[in-house]
């Protein structure tokens, strides 16, 4: 137990000091976890041999990353994709694979191993691409989109791969394998389609495919209801995690790649409600294990067999990295695309990946590459994950800029690019709020905490998501970064404003428009921060108040004046009264002071409406007012 | 000779359908010397604020109102505004000289053919005579009239290039009027200022 705690307490704080440090640096969170990697392993020597151990653990949080991937992409959206997902993502895994295959070939690597050494080397590191775009904000460009529908497309290659590269196993491996015992970690694996015939197999992965559509499209539903209406945070937690888990595991049982399987189910649950609060809840966990995945990247690195063959690995490294980039290039003149997304394409993608660590223990295991090759390549692998941050900052440093001042050249912005309106709240008030809003095409986020409200609002057809709105979580997945305002309509009086004052404090070119309660709860939001408040009951009393007016036989036109009047003496009092009201004495809503005033705004009030006629000046007998009798005798 | 500032008070309800109006508007905008101000943005209610358009009236020296001629006259909220900034005591009337030695003119855009407002067309009347009321009113208020900046035929304006130069005239004639180069008495028999600006522009060339 010792152990596991100070393991732990190792990789946590090398974490907490090296990727912080990465990021102001300029570097990216990803080289910082290399860094701090290698820091902690080869260097230091504090940890070893489990970071293998570890590594196959942190693996899982490239299932966690696939699954939020998915949660983003509507089946729609993957429609939309496909020619870039096939086009695009196949031709780039076959002729990569075909050229490093070639060399292989050229530098008297047998067929067998020279095929298997391609499609290993052909992958690229979808943790790492995907996490720097999400980090220096590249994923909503061309060059980003392309690239992610190519790593898309890898991550279901690696299935057909899994199932060619044992149809490569040399014999006289086989034969050596059988009288060495010590076969690189060929654990017995668990399995249910062991010694199943092919037919058998494949309809094995058709019923859990399919299973896992299913299920996530009929049963997830009412399982979050239920969980949802406990209210117990920690549950609604432990209900993602089991769905990821459980998926990654049938998935791991029939011999697909969890990360696929965890991809369908985040496309299944692309159109729930539950989304968003799916999104926060893995969010920190896949943080954490991806950044623990790079950890062990670098503590991998074997500094033996790496400074005794370290010109032959960096060679090897440079070439990958030069033949995947030069495919990519020519790919990205075939689909058109330009200017610096092209480079973004070229550049990001040219590495191998972490799929490529699986695939070379799977070739160990299955006896196609030799051990002292694998351990090698494992090196080059790594290696290339290294160097990608370096591309990614050449592309920024150097790449960006030349193509800046095209870019500046754009006139407008799309309009499907308008800023956002995130609505805190799905109640009676936010919901009229979002159908004047989405009936002129504003895109919006509505979020209740209220589940069977939810549910409510969906039926009619109105897109919300359930989950807490003052959680930074689910801001953030919500999208509040890009959001243009934020509009508050939650019946927590405090919560209404420790999100005004969360909000305002970290994203403060949000627009947020909140409702109030009362006088107090205005005051205190203006005080939180809100840039516009609205009294929830303010405008619709005024309103009644009119109507009384009017059945009085006062004419409809002058109780509009009046109206507006009343409005504008109040709106020119209320600061003052806000300053009273935030010099009040402690621990009372309204003081001596506030209450004399709001008497005197009162009187101030009823003198705008009564006052009369021109020599007095006041506001709503402005308007209109004849000239005096007998005025025409001036002009004579 | 000092220089004038110029007050822009522009109508146009559905500006986001605008071809003339919005780009002659946004060019005025960004000239130092002119306060642009979008009255239906302004006031969406019509609830005009009559101290401060008063108070910006004070501040200028030249009043443009620039709208899209509807039945012949401004979109309404211009005549709201009129009515409601226009008071008695301020305007006209005993004490009413705030607006004395003003310039005041109309930028309009007007869907029908130049040759269907006049006698034998089918408005029958040129655009200055139909103005006479804004006319009177400048005068009434001791302002100085210019007779209207007009653009005829606007609704093919942007697709057969009219517009373009309609806005190289607008340039012109707003750094006139800031450089005070018009004499009310001279443009006085003109139906329309372009006319006015056309000769300078053959000068020119």
């Amino acid at each position: 137990m010792t152990m596991y705690f100070i393991q732990a307490f190792v990789y946590l704080i090398a974490a907490v000091i090296a990727v912080p440090l990465a990021k102001k640096l300029g570097l990216g969170s990803v080289l910082g976890y290399l860094i701090a990697g290698v820091i902690i392993g080869p260097v230091a020597g504090f940890v070893g041999q489990e970071a293998i151990t570890i590594q196959h653990f942190a693996e899982f949080g490239v299932v966690m990353m696939l699954f939020l991937v998915g949660l983003e992409l509507q089946p729609q959206m993957l429609w939309q994709m496909r020619n870039r997902l096939i086009g695009l993502g196949g031709l780039q895994v076959i002729l990569s694979a075909i050229c490093i295959s070639a060399i292989a070939l050229f530098l008297a690597q047998p067929l067998s191993v020279a095929l298997a050494i391609g499609l290993v080397l052909s992958l690229s590191s979808t943790a790492i691409v995907l996490q720097t775009f999400n980090e220096k904000g590249l994923t909503k460009t061309e060059g980003g989109k392309n690239a992610f529908s190519v790593l898309l497309m890898q991550d279901i290659a690696v299935i057909p791969m899994l199932a060619f590269i044992p149809m490569l196993a040399m014999p006289e491996l086989v034969a050596l394998a059988e009288t060495s015992k010590e076969t690189a970690e060929a654990h017995a694996q668990l399995s249910l389609v062991a010694g199943l015939p092919t037919w058998a197999f494949a309809l094995a992965i058709l019923a859990s495919i399919s299973g896992v559509i299913l299920l996530g499209h009929f049963l997830s539903r009412p399982l979050f209801h239920y969980v949802a209406q406990s209210g117990l945070r920690e549950i609604f937690v432990a209900t993602a995690l089991l769905i990821v888990i459980g998926i990654a595991a049938l998935m791991s049982l029939v011999g697909l790649s969890p990360a696929l399987g965890t991809f369908l189910a985040g496309v299944v649950l692309a159109n729930s409600e539950f989304r968003h609060e799916l999104e926060s809840n893995i969010e920190p966990f896949k943080g954490l294990l991806l950044g623990l995945f790079f950890m062990t990247v670098g503590a991998g690195i074997d500094f033996d067999i790496l400074s005794s063959q370290l010109l032959l690995i960096i060679a090897l490294t440079l070439s990958v990295i030069a033949i995947k980039a030069c495919i990519l290039w020519a790919l990205a003149i075939i689909f058109k695309i330009r200017n610096s997304d092209r480079w973004l394409f070229a550049l990001s993608l040219a590495q191998a990946g972490e799929f490529g660590f699986v695939l070379l223990s799977f070739t160990t295991q299955s006896h196609v590459i030799p051990t002292d090759t694998a351990q090698i390549l494992q090196l080059v692998v790594a290696l290339s994950m290294f160097l990608t941050p370096a591309l990614f900052i050449i592309f920024e440093k150097v790449i960006m800029p030349r193509y800046r001042s095209t870019a500046s050249d754009k006139a407008f912005d799309n309009i499907d690019e308008k800023g956002n309106v995130i609505i805190a709240g799905g109640g009676r008030f936010g919901q009229v709020v979002n159908r004047l809003l989405v009936a002129n095409g504003v895109k919006t986020v509505v979020m209740d905490l209220d589940a069977a409200q939810v549910e409510n609002l969906r039926t009619i057809n109105i897109q919300t998501f359930f989950g807490d709105a003052t959680r930074p979580e689910l801001l953030h997945t919500a999208g509040i970064e890009d959001a243009t305002s934020l509009v508050i309509a939650i019946d927590d009086r405090e919560s209404a404003k420790a999100l005004v004052h969360y909000v305002k404090r970290t994203y403060p070119h949000v627009i947020i428009i909140s409702r109030a309660f009362d006088r107090g709860h205005n005051y205190e939001l203006k005080h939180a921060g809100a840039d516009l408040i609205i009294n929830e009951t303010y405008h619709s009393a005024l309103e009644t108040g009119a109507y009384a007016m009017t059945s009085l036989g006062y004419h409809p036109f002058l109780v509009e004046q009046k109206k507006h009047a009343f409005i504008k003496t109040e709106q020119q009092a209320s600061q003052q009264l806000y300053e009273q009201w935030v010099l009040r004495s402690e621990g009372e809503q309204y003081d001596h002071d506030y209450r004399k005033l709001f008497m005197q705004i009162e009187e101030a009030i009823k003198d705008a409406m009564q006052s009369d006629r021109i020599d007095k000046h006041s506001h709503d007998e402005r308007g209109w007012t004849p000239p005096p009798r007998g005025y025409e005798n001036d002009f004579d | 000779m000092n220089k004038n500032k110029i007050l822009l008070l522009f109508a146009h309800p559905s500006p986001h359908r605008s071809e003339v109006n919005c780009p002659m508007f946004e060019y005025a905008r960004a000239l130092e010397y002119v306060t642009a101000v979008d009255l239906y943005a302004h006031y969406p209610t019509y609830q005009i604020d009559i101290d401060k358009e008063q108070r910006q009236l004070n501040a200028h020296d030249v009043i443009i109102f620039q709208f899209p001629f509807y039945w012949y006259s401004t979109p309404s909220i211009l005549k709201e505004w009129q009515d409601l900034v226009l008071e008695y005591g301020y305007a006209y009337g005993h004490g009413g000289t705030a607006l004395h030695g003003k310039i005041f003119l109309c930028a309009i855009s007007a869907g029908g053919r130049a040759d269907a407002y006049r006698t034998n067309g089918y408005n029958h009347f040129n655009v200055r005579t139909l103005l006479q009321p804004l006319e009177q009113t400048a005068y009434i208020t001791g302002m100085q009239y210019l007779p209207p900046f007009a653009l005829f035929s606007s609704r093919s304006a942007l697709a057969d290039g009219t517009l373009a130069q309609h806005l190289q005239d607008w340039k012109l004639l707003l750094e006139e009027l800031h450089h005070n180069k018009f004499d009310p008495n001279s443009v006085d028999s003109l139906v329309t200022i372009n006319e006015l600006l056309d000769t300078r522009h053959q000068r020119e060339r």
